[in-house]
């Protein structure tokens, strides 16, 4: 079947909307002023700020690698788990429970592992955010390779192990494929999830590792400066960049 | 190797066996992290609802049961009914928006559906606050979209947007339409458009395989993604307070509240404990609904 | 209330953890007053560029102890983070009177060695006698103010001098004003409108405060302790009640805002700096609020921050030109303690917690 043509209109007004308050960030980003909300004028100074100000610079490093330990971390312990659950249960309390750390109040799970940590002594670091975050971005992996798990056809795994094919060369050949969609679209929700999470980071980081949202958030007090809708435009520029990229290489792959 | 072999060879007992090994190799590792980093740190949140707050903060061991009692006081009656309200307009939202999203991203050419979702994504790699200060830019008083109206000749008064209701539902719509597409991508996708369009071969009308065929196929997805819309829409607390300009509360708000300013904490649990038994009830009718979709799912491929 | 037997056991067993927890917070390590400082480290937690941006290094360099500078967003955040029992790994914190009060009474903060701490004597008398911690025993003042009305004089036809302005507005102001949303702040305006304390307990008082809020609730643009002046300067608000603080920051950006202090009188708020009890520095951590109240640094704060600081000399070094751009930055300490000082209500806290819900979510 064809996609009905009335779903165009849903899918950019989607996008128009998901967009429209970036436009307004990148525009800001150009403000003369060091206001947030008035606009006074074009400028760059903003450009440069950011790459004056450590503190931003420091928190950006910081979160880049909590963001990327956690999802692979999440992805590969998410990935198990949804299989493991539509493969060996049939409770749908089991599932619920994967499933909820997703879904758990941000400051609960803030409070209750920073209460944890006190108790068992645990120094804080990234290392403690990074254990953090992995707690509901693996839950979102879990539901949402879950979710296609419901359809995978079992016959082909069968097929595979009658042929000879022990578990792991089934798992990685013909399951993680026929999975993959799923898998790429929990990791690259972690990985959004984990760039911009702040509660938990706050409460679960060491005061000498702060993450970006964190640095972003402490300057609330006395005005966040356009330096930050800076930064938050050349990460897209760069994003941007890399996706047209990797486009480019597929098509050439493909024409191969 | 052996899993042919051993079936072939000693059947029954040691295929329990094997199962059983299986089974503990994906589910153990996932398992023994959630009950270390969620089960344990979440007993100590509902410990703290059956105690007594400090006179200055902080939990005093006394055991009581007055933390269940406030919450049938009608002020927080009130707050449980409208964050539930509130949830249940932006989830019906965002199906309506996220579902022919994800359908189309589903059925573009392959290599553009992770491009799609990246872009679908991209934009929640912008830091919430300055993302919030954004729409407060487009829609107060003095805003762009009111200079705009006017500037048009529209309207000749800006029309209040910020700071109601609709807006903090514009606002929690806006940062939860992702958690809606991205489920719904994964299981959609995998609906083969051969189905679909066998059935309209076959004489079915669009309307009629998109009700028999697609939208069963893409329930565990449309239930997983409507729960992931509606909770974290009552839980969440800087929506209503930047863009509702603190003049409605959601229960995050009075969980954040009870935690943090009034440093009530067995209040605040108390208040958690109903935001998770809400979660746990969503979650478990979600399971069932999926594991019933799974059975019809599997009859309609074969 | 009764609970049965087994789930009492469990509860206990889990009360015993936590409070293991909390003690292990507290281990107290005794203050030496001979030791060698510069074995040791600090790290410091305060509010984002509320503080020389040089201070760590210009600590380190006076007194060789190295020093890693950490921010908080609110009072309400490092609260939670220095209550929960885990080990913070902060040794000085920066929290408003109110709060410092709170975390001494939990038994989380260090008694002040004031032998290490000769700059003391740079305070204002009026200083000393802070309602939350009188005599200074666990904190020492780092700024302070009061809170009043921030307005743009060119968009209104009148000067406001009361809080009755805010609570019940002109027409033309309805709409166009905006409270604090903080609880001990919102009833403040009522409060002192009605020609209550600011720390009443009576419950009658607290149902007047409530009446009154509820019929200001409509006339308000919101509730915002975040963006206020932005929304002055942006013209979305006319009439805001502010920290005289951050009502500078609208008038540094806008010369029409002014500030006033209502005739009905307000709050005395303090931020303090104070040394917590779970601490492996105290020494260092001591000399470090020290070095704070030497006139040169206070005073840096003073005319970068734009709020006023409790320290004579620093304060009288003031250039006058401050003053006459942010008058409220003139206002003295004898002006200041008419007003009245926030203090920790205790279980009372509650009832305005409930309060406040009542009215947001009214």
């Amino acid at each position: 079947m064809r996609t009905p043509r009335w779903f165009r209109l849903p899918f950019w007004l989607t996008f128009a909307f998901l967009y429209v308050p970036i436009v307004v960030v990148v525009i800001m980003s150009f403000n003369a002023s060091s206001s947030l909300f008035v606009w006074r004028g074009f400028s760059l100074e903003w450009y440069v700020e950011v790459f004056r100000d450590g503190a931003l610079m420091e928190g950006l490093g910081n979160t880049l690698v909590v963001a990327s330990g956690s999802t692979a971390l999440a992805t590969v312990l998410g990935t198990l788990l949804a299989v493991g659950i539509s493969r060996y249960t049939r409770s749908g309390l089991i599932r619920a429970f994967a499933i909820a750390p997703a879904l758990l109040p941000d400051l609960l799970l803030a409070i209750g592992l920073l209460s944890l940590f006190g108790l068992v002594q645990m120094t804080l670091g990234l290392h403690s955010v990074l254990i953090a975050h992995a707690v509901f971005s693996m839950a979102f992996v879990t539901a949402i390779v879950l979710a296609r798990l419901s359809h995978v056809d079992p016959s082909l795994e069968e097929a595979s192990r009658d042929l000879g094919a022990g578990p792991v060369r089934t798992l990685l050949r013909v399951t993680i494929p026929q999975l993959a969609p799923g898998i790429i679209a929990g990791a690259l929700l972690a990985f959004t999830l984990s760039l911009d999470e702040f509660v938990i980071a706050f409460f679960t980081a060491a005061p000498n590792t702060p993450t970006l949202p964190m640095v972003i958030y402490s300057m609330v007090r006395f005005g966040v400066t356009p330096e930050v809708n800076a930064l938050a435009t050349m990460l897209l520029g760069v994003s941007l960049l890399a996706i047209i990229a990797t486009q480019r290489l597929t098509r050439i792959t493909e024409s191969l | 190797m052996s899993a042919v072999a051993t079936r072939s060879t000693r059947g029954g007992a040691s295929e329990r066996s094997s199962r059983r090994w299986a089974a503990a190799a994906f589910l153990g590792p996932g398992a023994l992290y959630l009950s270390i980093f969620f089960v344990l740190p979440l007993g100590l949140i509902v410990s703290y609802a059956f105690l007594t707050r400090g006179r200055f903060g902080g939990v005093v061991p006394e055991v009581t049961l007055e933390n269940f009692a406030r919450l049938f006081e009608p002020v927080y009656l009130q707050v449980i009914g409208t964050s539930i309200g509130t949830a249940a307009i932006t989830t019906t939202l965002a199906l309506l928006l996220g579902f022919p999203t994800a359908y189309v991203i589903s059925r573009l050419p392959r290599r553009w559906r992770v491009t799609a979702l990246i872009l679908v994504l991209l934009p929640f790699w912008t830091n919430f606050l300055i993302r919030t200060y954004a729409w407060i830019i487009l829609l107060n008083d003095a805003g762009w979209i009111n200079g705009a109206l006017q500037g048009l000749g529209i309207v000749d008064d800006p029309i209040r947007m910020l700071y109601t209701q609709p807006a903090v539902i514009t606002g929690l719509l806006y940062i939860y339409l992702p958690l809606m597409i991205l489920p719904l991508y994964s299981a959609i996708e995998r609906i083969d458009p051969a189905l679909e369009e066998a059935a309209t071969n076959l004489g079915a009308s669009r309307w009629r395989v998109f009700r028999t065929i697609t939208i069963p196929l893409a329930l565990p997805g449309m239930l997983i993604g409507s729960v992931f819309v509606f909770v974290p829409s009552m839980a969440n607390f800087v929506i209503p307070e930047l863009i509702g300009g603190g003049k409605s509360l959601l229960l995050g708000n009075l969980i954040r509240d009870q935690f943090l300013k009034a440093r009530d904490w067995p209040f605040g649990a108390a208040l958690a404990l109903v935001l998770t038994a809400i979660l746990v009830i969503l979650l478990v009718l979600q399971a069932r609904a999926a594991a019933r979709a799974e059975g019809g799912g599997a009859r309609a491929h074969s | 209330m009764r609970i049965r037997r087994s789930a009492q056991a469990v509860l206990a067993l889990a009360t015993v953890g936590v409070l293991t927890a909390c003690a292990s917070g507290t281990a107290n390590d005794p203050i030496d007053t001979d030791a060698d400082i510069t074995q040791q480290s600090l790290t410091v937690s305060i509010w984002a560029d509320y503080y020389p941006d040089d201070l760590a290094e210009r600590f380190e360099a006076a007194t060789g102890v190295p020093v890693t500078i950490v921010n908080h967003t609110t009072n309400e955040d490092v609260m939670a983070k220095l209550t929960t029992g885990a080990d913070s790994g902060i040794d000085v914190a920066f929290v408003s009177g109110q709060y410092a009060q709170a975390l001494a009474e939990q038994g989380l903060l260090a008694e002040l060695e004031k032998s290490l701490i000769p700059n003391e004597a740079n305070l204002f008398p009026e200083a000393s006698e802070l309602a939350y911690d009188p005599g200074n025993a666990y904190s020492l003042p780092y700024a302070w103010g009061t809170t009043g009305l921030c307005y743009r004089s060119d968009l209104m036809d009148f000067e406001p001098t009361s809080w009755g302005d805010l609570l019940n507005p002109v027409a033309e102001l309805s709409g166009r004003t905006t409270m604090l949303a903080t609880e001990r702040w919102m009833t403040l305006p009522a409060q002192k409108y009605l020609g209550f304390s600011i720390n009443t307990t009576d419950p009658d008082e607290l149902g007047e405060i409530r009446a009154q809020l509820e019929a200001t609730k409509p006339t308000l643009l919101a509730f915002d302790d975040i963006t206020f002046y932005e929304k002055l300067v942006s013209g979305e608000a006319t009439l805001v009640q502010a920290w005289d603080g951050w009502c500078n920051y609208a008038i540094a950006e806008d010369p029409n805002v002014s500030f006033v202090v209502p005739s009905e009188g307000s709050d005395l708020w303090v931020d303090t700096m104070t040394v917590l009890a779970s601490s492996q520095n105290k020494e260092a951590a001591m000399a470090f609020l020290d070095f704070i109240l030497e006139p040169e640094i206070h005073g840096w704060v003073a005319e970068n921050i734009l709020y006023k600081v409790p320290n004579a000399p620093a304060m009288e070094a003031l250039d006058p030109s401050i003053i006459e751009a942010f008058p409220n930055m003139g206002i003295t300490p004898e002006e200041l303690l008419e007003q009245e000082v926030a203090i920790d209500l205790g279980e009372f806290s509650v009832e305005y917690s409930r309060l406040v819900t009542e009215i947001q979510a009214g």
